[in-house]
């Protein structure tokens, strides 16, 4: 006896709960969970690889030293002492070389090939570069603090207020983000880790043709106006002065401009850059 | 009520003259697909045949060049946030962090797809475990094998347990036992009505696990159905003559030839096989003819045709005929 004339097809697996779609609130919420997330996946590579910030931590109070105590009775200042002119000027300095991290750390997860994970989870394209920049703030936070001690331990005295002392390192952090993004881009676009040591050669003389170590009026007259002209130079002078407690208004305004003017280009440039399909 | 656009349609995966270019190089030259629902589907080719492109192109990693395609009912173009909620992706090289451990990575993973945390980390637990890697749980995925970071990765990818996971070449680097594992975690995915598109290269893999298979070839799908149907286009039984003399190989496929078309020599196992019909008496004839020719045999087998066979009877060449840099690649790729 024939039970069943045909086959039937393999049963349908059982449906599933449809994907909620989710509100603008909640959207947002995911938003800043992301980059909270990824912000603390950033900093506990920090914390795991910290020979990554021996560039940005080592380095600098080597210079600070030497500088201080090798060059720094030949540089004539018109502040109280060397240190006390220095501190501001290293201290941008190391937050631009914490900038360059910010593109090393994107080249890095680039070239493993773990934005191919990142790319396909749903999460907001942004958050990889939101929590590398807010990741990369908080170094830059923990190593001008400590950049502070040692000038202190040095010699160096703030001559403000409390505002405009915590104010010296801000202005430096702020200053660095824009450049944060432009090296953002380039991170995400390079094709190798050699490609992306080749920016240290960008950075490196803009930081020196600046008020950053010596006074521009002691450079030969072709070079002060470069000097006077770079971003980095109002960056510096505006530190300095809140640092001094001087009248820091024009430079600070001056550094508010060239920042709004370097977000306005860094940033389209990142996005671009990570979303650029590949 | 409205139908919420996940749920719009029957199929999981819909494409739809897919092409995509890199310059002058067409990876995918129109492909037309539709994946139902809770099944495994398997995307069967050689090195360079478009895969991994298609791969990415559905999991909204790389627009396509024109063409459309849809996963969970979402264009991967205008929804594609939402798609990325419903699928689950293992890449063809594993995509892990380093400096995180097992567990970490995973959770990681989890809360990106928006779980809580307690969840997050229960799932990242118990995938630990299904993959055996517990011991390396708390360690950092630098210190693993190319298996392990396999392993993980694909756990990585189930962690959300998505409608719709894509599986690039998944079983590439992993040793016999963990290819097995991972079959058996796959088909138990299936029947819990995961639809799941993986890629790979091993003809067997394709025959064990996907209830149909796709064959792809230069960019285009050029056969699909189930693993039997595709045998069928062979045309019955296969005949395989493994002979003594390499020297013999050419006047072995010239003897063979009378028997069914396109006899295929395989030089490296010494190897002329030819699709035949269903009667076996045929050996006997391939035997003598064989026998007056002086071609001494070492080997002979009247065979069901593999996925190899179809492979062959499609395009030509063999699946595993790609040239010695792709395969090196390939391999170490899935290690990396
Ligand atoms: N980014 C790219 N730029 C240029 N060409 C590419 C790019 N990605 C893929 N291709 C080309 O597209 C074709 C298909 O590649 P794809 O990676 O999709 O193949 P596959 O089937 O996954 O191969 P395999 O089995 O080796 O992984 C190849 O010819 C490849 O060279
Ligand atoms: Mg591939």
């Amino acid at each position: 006896m024939t039970v069943a004339t045909h086959l039937e097809p393999t049963p349908a697996a059982p449906p599933r709960p449809p994907v909620e779609q989710p509100s603008t609130g909640t959207k947002l919420r995911w938003a800043v969970q992301d980059t909270l997330l990824m912000t603390r996946r950033n900093l506990l590579r920090y914390v795991r690889l910290p020979e990554n910030l021996m560039g940005v931590t080592v380095q600098p109070i080597m210079f600070l030293v030497l500088f201080t105590y090798v060059l720094g009775g030949a540089i004539r200042v018109t502040t109280p002492d060397y240190v006390t002119y220095l501190l501001p000027g290293i201290i941008v300095q190391t937050m631009l070389f914490g900038a360059m991290i910010t593109g090393f750390g994107l080249a890095q997860d680039q070239l493993s090939g773990l934005f191919e994970r990142y790319r396909s989870l749903p999460m907001a394209r942004s958050t990889v570069i939101t929590g590398r920049l807010l990741a990369d703030v908080i170094a830059n936070i923990f190593v001008a603090a400590l950049m502070i001690a040692v000038g202190v331990a040095m010699g160096f005295r703030f001559g403000g207020s409390v505002a405009e002392s915590l104010a010296m390192p801000a202005v430096a952090i702020l200053f660095a983000l824009p450049i944060s993004g432009f090296f953002a881009a380039v991170g995400l676009t390079v094709r190798s880790m050699e490609a992306m040591n080749t920016t240290f050669i960008v950075i490196f003389p803009l930081t020196f043709i600046s008020s950053a170590f010596v006074p521009v009026e002691s450079m030969p007259s072709w070079l002060q106006p470069i000097a006077d002209a770079n971003p980095f130079t109002i960056a510096v002078n505006a530190a300095r002065a809140l640092a001094l407690g001087e009248d820091a208004t024009g430079d600070l305004v001056r550094t508010g401009v060239w920042v709004t003017l370097l977000t306005v280009i860094a940033v389209p440039l990142a996005v671009r850059a990570y979303n650029r399909p590949r | 009520m409205p139908v919420p656009p996940g749920n719009s349609t029957d199929a999981a995966i819909v494409v739809r003259g897919l092409t995509k270019s890199y310059g002058k190089v067409a990876a995918l030259r129109g492909v037309d697909l539709e994946v139902e629902r809770g099944i495994v589907f398997g995307l069967l080719g050689p090195n360079g045949a478009g895969k991994t492109t298609l791969v990415r192109i559905l999991t909204t990693l790389q627009p396509p060049s024109s063409g459309s395609a849809s996963v969970a009912g979402f264009d991967v173009q205008r929804d594609a946030e939402a798609l990325r909620r419903s699928i689950g992706l293992a890449g063809q090289f594993a995509a892990v962090d380093d400096q995180l451990t097992g567990l970490e990575n995973l959770e990681l993973v989890a809360r990106f797809y928006h779980l809580p945390r307690v969840e997050a980390r229960r799932r990242a637990r118990s995938l630990i475990e299904r993959f055996d890697l517990v011991e390396a749980g708390d360690r950092r995925a630098i210190t693993y094998s190319g298996g392990m970071r396999r392993r993980l990765d694909l756990a990585a990818a189930l962690v959300a347990e998505p409608e719709v996971l894509f599986l690039d070449e998944p079983t590439t680097g992993l040793d016999p036992r963990s290819r097995l594992d991972l079959w058996v975690a796959i088909e138990e995915l299936a029947r819990g009505g995961t639809t799941v598109l993986l890629t790979t290269q091993y003809l067997e893999e394709a025959d064990r696990l996907a209830s149909r298979i796709a064959v792809v070839d230069h960019g285009l799908v050029i056969a699909e159905g189930t693993a039997s149907e595709l045998k069928e286009r062979v045309g019955g039984r296969v005949v395989a003559v493994q002979v003594v003399d390499a020297g013999q190989l050419d006047q072995t496929a010239a003897v063979l030839g009378r028997f069914g078309d396109n006899p295929h020599v395989d030089t490296a196992a010494h190897e002329v096989s030819v699709g035949v019909g269903q009667d076996a008496g045929v050996m006997a004839e391939v035997v003598r003819v064989l026998d007056n020719a002086g071609i001494a045999i070492a080997d002979l087998a009247f065979r069901q045709p593999s996925l190899d066979d179809v492979f062959l009877s499609l395009t030509g060449r063999a699946a595993e005929d790609a040239d010695f840099a792709d395969v090196t690649a390939a391999i170490e790729g899935g290690t990396r």
